[in-house]
């Protein structure tokens, strides 16, 4: 097992530069994750890991030596793919053993590994299947086994769930996880699915166009998103951005939406933005959940205003409500109790204790 | 008072039930009828050589009806399979047609696998160049072929022409190219993710192609090795012009050659070796079929 840094590391495809020189640390035994859209660069940065992809700037270490040109099978990896990329003419126990085998291990050496890994795997009963007679969640699992039988310094994924159903993802969410508790191998994880980066990873990497937009624990980036690209991005549905200016009206901070609309910024948070600029163009985001019915008790921070809803999505637990703030869309909570409907007017409370103010032009966070 | 008429019998047009099982069986009829009569198209012929072959040759020039055999015999067969002559042509034949596979298999299957995967400079140009050359008929590459052949023999002194063995050199420029394209096609249905696995499980590129490619397109490569071993066992122009020799000669030429003499045509061995030469490709086939199916497929959609 190791740590792996990158250092500015840049790759470019003629005149395309995918990964914008990132810098990345990555502890031992830690699981991080890649995430951002299509395109950001992540799969591109997990394959430079791999080897798969030359570098074309900067440097790759992994377990504190440059690796930039060694060959993908000296870099002692495991990676998992999305499409299994199973060899079809072996059987699962094949598969697993296929890179002992090429280095020649002993036979009970081998024997005794991919018994291990199915064991953990609880493919123990498909060992001598060949792919195509197994499911996609037991097909991800063999892939699974053969990384884990190498026991290689580290784990790459790369969108490995991404071919499978909803329900079954969940599920091999939990898989992997228990995985990486038990075998504690350094682990890098690329997904486009920010719930998967949010429940899997110890540290979440938001990437945006080739660039490291942030770096954090899950509950960080959540919580503290740096900019409106992460804000907007980690959360699902998504931050509501409306647009507002900071006023300043007899000693108090307040943040006006509209003409008619205007909300003091709460105590929490006004030394924050204290330094902040009045009468500019910001934008306040605040959560769906930040967004519920008003149910009569004030709380610091907490205030209320009158909206018409014009679509409601009732949820079961929740009822997600969308009404329209100064041309801008907003998504709300509220409690399925709350009488929701379409086209009904509704009174909200929204917690401005989390309330997040973002520059409009350069979209960082205040 | 008068009662009004109302319409009930919704739209006037009659919905014809069952209308698409009814299309299907008037389909399945016109399949019938013109697999039928490509079937007698196509049979009628070797039925004809069989019929041909069980005759004694003055049953063949008596004016009875051809299409029936008054005195069966296998005396064509006994004379064949029991002459030098014709089992030198087998032999020659079989030789040329295994080793041409072989030479075909050990050059395409790798360059499929390098044009198709190791994307190097100009790959891309070389893979439709493979597959331009095979569009060049044997009628017109002949002659340059034989003046090639013929200079070497007169700079070097080895003279393979009138060899069967020059046919180990001329069949390959028919096969290889075509095979690789058959090969590139399969290769490249191939997952790159695949080839990706086994580089991290640590598989130089030799062990990526023997050990993964070639078992994962292995009805790619039978299909490529039956075509190879048909156009070597049925080439009929090379070896008519390269070699002359009785001792030279292959099946499809040999026949010609030894068994009309002048405008006598001995039609019962002619057929009966006809026959025997059309079996082992015919058998080839037959265990072969499915995999043949497959892989022209699947080079044809995904090349």
């Amino acid at each position: 097992m190791a740590e792996v840094s990158l250092r500015k590391v840049v790759k470019r495809y003629d005149d395309v530069e995918a990964v914008r020189g990132i810098d990345l640390d990555i502890a031992d035994h830690e699981f991080v994750v890649l995430v951002g859209p299509s395109g950001c660069g992540k799969s591109t940065t997990l394959r430079m890991i791999a080897g798969l992809e030359d570098i074309t700037d900067g440097d790759i270490m992994i377990g504190g030596d440059i690796v930039n040109d060694v060959p993908p099978k000296d870099r002692d990896i495991a990676m998992v793919f999305q499409n299994y990329a199973l060899y079809a003419h072996m059987t699962v126990a094949e598969n697993m053993s296929f890179g002992l085998r090429l280095k020649h291990y002993p036979k009970a050496e081998i024997k005794a590994r991919v018994t291990e890994a199915a064991r953990m795997l609880d493919i123990t009963d498909l060992i001598d299947r060949k792919p195509k007679q197994l499911s996609g969640g037991q097909r991800q699992r063999v892939a699974m086994g053969r990384a884990i039988v190498r026991n290689p310094k580290v784990f790459l994924f790369d969108e490995p769930l991404s071919n499978l159903d909803a329900k079954l993802r969940v599920q091999m969410r939990i898989e992997i996880k228990k995985v990486h508790q038990k075998v504690r191998t350094t682990t890098v994880y690329v997904t486009h699915d920010q719930v998967e980066a949010m429940t899997l990873a110890d540290r979440v990497v938001v990437m945006n166009k080739g660039r490291i937009e942030q770096i954090g624990t899950p509950n960080e980036l959540y919580h503290n998103p740096a900019t409106r690209f992460v804000a907007g991005f980690i959360g699902s549905p998504a931050m509501n951005f409306v647009p507002c200016r900071l006023e300043e009206a007899a000693g108090t901070l307040n943040v006006r939406l509209t003409d008619r609309l205007s909300f003091a910024v709460p105590p929490s948070r006004a030394a924050r933005y204290q330094n902040a600029p009045r009468g500019e163009n910001l934008l306040l985001g605040i959560r769906p959940e930040h967004l519920t019915e008003a149910n009569g008790h004030a709380a610091p921070g907490m205030e209320t205003f009158e909206t018409v809803l014009d679509v409601t999505e009732p949820m079961g637990i929740e009822t997600l409500v969308y009404f329209t703030l100064e041309g801008t869309q907003v998504c709300g909570r509220v409690n399925p109790s709350a009488g929701a409907r379409d086209g009904a007017p509704l009174r909200l409370a929204v917690d401005l204790n989390n309330m997040h103010l973002l520059n409009e032009g350069t979209g960082a966070v205040l | 008072m008068s009662t009004l008429a109302v319409d009930k019998t919704g739209p006037t047009r009659k919905i014809k039930y069952g209308s698409i099982s009814r299309d299907r069986t008037w389909a399945l009829r016109w399949s019938y009828f013109f697999l039928t009569l490509f079937a007698i198209f196509s049979l009628v012929p070797p039925i004809y050589m069989i019929i041909t072959s069980l005759k004694s040759s003055a049953e063949i020039s008596a004016a009875t009806n051809p299409w029936w055999v008054y005195h069966p015999t296998l005396s064509n067969y006994v004379e064949l399979l029991s002459s030098n002559q014709f089992l030198r042509f087998f032999w020659n034949s079989a030789w040329v047609a295994i080793i041409v596979v072989t030479i075909t298999m050990l050059i395409s299957v790798p360059a499929a696998f390098a044009l198709s995967r190791m994307k190097f400079w100009g790959s891309a140009m070389l893979a439709t160049g493979v597959f331009l050359t095979y569009l060049i008929p044997d009628s017109l590459l002949f002659l340059p072929l034989f003046k090639m052949f013929a200079l070497l023999g007169n700079w070097t002194g080895i003279q393979l022409i009138n060899k069967w063995y020059v046919l180990l050199f001329l069949y390959p420029t028919l096969t290889v190219p075509f095979c690789t394209w058959i090969m590139i096609g399969y290769f490249a249905s191939i997952p790159k993710e695949l080839d990706e696995a086994a580089v991290i499980d640590g598989a130089s590129w030799l062990q990526t192609l023997t050990r993964i490619f070639i078992p994962v397109a292995l009805p790619g490569l039978i299909a490529a090795t039956i075509f190879a071993f048909t156009v070597s066992w049925a080439q009929f122009l090379y070896p008519l012009v390269f070699t002359t020799s009785t001792d030279q000669l292959v099946m499809p030429v040999g026949i010609i050659t030894t068994l009309i003499k002048g405008d006598v045509f001995n039609w019962g061995q002619i057929m009966t070796g006809a026959l025997l030469g059309a079996a082992p490709p015919l058998l080839i086939y037959a265990f072969l079929m499915d995999y043949y199916v497959a892989g022209l497929t699947a080079g044809a959609t995904k090349g």
